[in-house]
């Protein structure tokens, strides 16, 4: 069972930045082939400084700098064991293709359900970017999978 | 690309669907990369097997993104204030995958004039493997 002495701690922030290659790599994961999200001068010529990234490119930003998997592993939770139960973005301004971003991620809150069956972690983020204006907000749900039903 | 008129736009109007190709391992492996989720249940299946799955599945961010592609086809992304998923599904490998929205609700907050859409992301015999909601500004 995971420990609810987390719940409130302050996750070490991570820095990312935008690269145009890892969007055209974005783009082509998700079948997107709008010019706009693959070409500078398309993005350009549809009004944006440089390519836009799409609204759930960001969520990339922690799984590069580890720092679930760091907790996870922390936590003692197996990667096999973990599922994303939820996932929410509030969007402040646009994130392009050159912006430097930091998020700053906050462990809200840790509950059971089900007996301990299932552990529910809630992960709050803000992202801001180079000019220190915050352009993105996220809660995500971890849910854990404990099949036996472990108990304290 | 034009913003929908928020006059002429009714509650229950549909956004144009978007109906994807079936998902491949190579699918779930150029969006690990992509995505940043190594986590290797979703694409080695030997991993998948030995943590009790009968195979690899889709990242959950995966659909989820392809809902941002019906948001971004209907409106342009700098008018996307909000947008919330739950997961309620896996998706297995050679599943195909229709994402749909529809208008829920016409709302003014801010100064802007709002639609709350519903959303789904559902396979082809109709099991939602995504549920969420967003809300755009509208003109």
């Amino acid at each position: 069972m995971i420990d609810p002495k987390h719940i409130g701690r302050q996750l070490p922030s991570a820095t990312f930045e935008v690269e145009k290659g890892r969007l055209r790599f974005f783009a082509k994961a998700t079948g997107e082939t709008r010019p706009e999200y693959l070409e500078e001068a398309a993005a350009q010529a549809a009004g944006h400084p440089s390519i836009p990234a799409p609204p759930t490119f960001v969520f990339a930003a922690e799984l590069d700098a580890g720092t679930l998997f760091s907790l996870l592993d922390e936590l003692q939770i197996p990667l096999g064991h973990i599922l994303h139960g939820e996932q929410q973005f509030t969007y402040f301004a646009p994130v392009h293709a050159g912006d430097v971003l930091t998020v700053q991620s906050t462990i809200a809150d840790i509950y059971t359900k089900r007996g301990g069956e299932l552990e529910f972690v809630i992960k709050d983020s803000t992202v801001s970017n180079q000019h220190g204006q915050q352009v993105l907000g996220a809660r995500s749900v971890i849910v854990v999978r404990n099949p036996s039903g472990t108990s304290p | 690309m034009n913003i929908p008129d928020w006059n002429t736009l009714n509650v229950g109007d549909a956004l144009p669907t978007l109906s994807l190709p079936a998902i491949s391992r190579a699918t779930l492996a150029l969006f690990a990369g992509a995505s940043g989720d190594h986590n290797p249940i979703h694409i080695d299946s030997d991993f998948a097997k030995a943590a009790g799955m009968p195979d690899v599945f889709a990242q959950g961010m995966l659909p989820m993104a392809y809902l941002a592609r019906l948001l971004t086809n209907w409106v342009p992304q700098s008018q996307l204030r909000q947008f919330n998923v739950r997961f309620s599904a896996m998706t297995a490998v050679g599943t195909r995958l229709h994402c749909s929205g529809i208008v829920a609700e016409k709302l003014e907050q801010g100064g802007e004039r709002l639609a709350k859409l519903h959303l789904a992301v559902c396979d082809e015999q109709g099991t939602a493997k995504i549920k969420g909601e967003a809300v755009v500004a509208l003109a």
